[in-house]
């Protein structure tokens, strides 16, 4: 099972986990992308995410497909914040479960990757002197 | 010459001052001749670390063609996560 999701409303950690629970795995890795206030030694005050919403969720079901059947794991849920997010809030949730543990830290570990490198998300970081668009420019 | 809409986001929003930018060109053009008009009429374009062209909500090839009714858009360097 994969669970899909772009959202400009607040992540749930909760319902991530219970997305994957299954009396089948013996092991569920959770990863939480959060806010944090400094980036290359600014500061940085709050961020705001755009996205190709029908790509976005395109690119990020051939991701969580891909890693389940790679490394054969039960479940894959992948959530991801839109819209403007302050110091501490969760941006990305990634829950994944499978039998055994090694394949579930695995296959959470590339679907981060692989969304970082693929997924049309953009990411502006205001610093208290200016804003930019990450990774746009050299 | 056939006028060819792109989808603009983030940092391309920014360059072109719109959510979507036209581009003249010949009928039927690749994906490689768009980039290139593209960079022609906007040279910040060619500043960026890098930008892709999406066609129909996927990553294109330079190679393919753009077709007539294609929705195309810009995708300048991810930063999701």
């Amino acid at each position: 099972m994969t669970d899909i999701k772009l959202s400009d409303q607040k992540l749930s950690i909760d319902a991530a986990y219970a997305s994957v629970h299954d009396p089948a795995c013996g092991g569920i890795v959770l990863f939480i992308g959060t806010i944090r206030n400094h980036n290359k030694g600014k500061t940085v005050t709050h961020l705001d995410f755009e996205s190709y919403a029908p790509m976005a969720i395109k690119e990020m079901t051939r991701i969580a497909e891909k890693a389940k059947s790679e490394h054969k794991l039960q479940a894959v849920t992948l959530h991801h914040r839109v819209g403007n997010l302050a110091i501490g809030d969760i941006a990305v949730i990634i829950a994944v479960s499978s039998h055994h543990r090694k394949a579930a830290f695995t296959g959470c570990e590339q679907v981060i990757d692989e969304l970082k490198e693929h997924v049309p998300i953009w990411k502006k970081e205001f610093l208290e002197d200016g804003s930019y668009w990450v990774n746009a420019r050299p | 010459m056939e006028k060819i809409t792109l989808l603009c986001f983030g940092v391309a929003r920014d360059i072109t001052g719109a959510g979507n930018v036209s581009l003249h060109l010949r009928p039927r053009p690749s994906v490689a001749d768009v980039r290139q008009q593209l960079i022609a009429d906007y040279p910040a374009f060619g500043e960026l670390v890098s930008f892709a062209i999406a066609r129909n909500e996927e990553y294109a090839d330079p190679d393919e063609v753009v077709e007539n009714g294609d929705v195309l858009a810009i995708i300048p360097p991810v930063s999701g996560g």
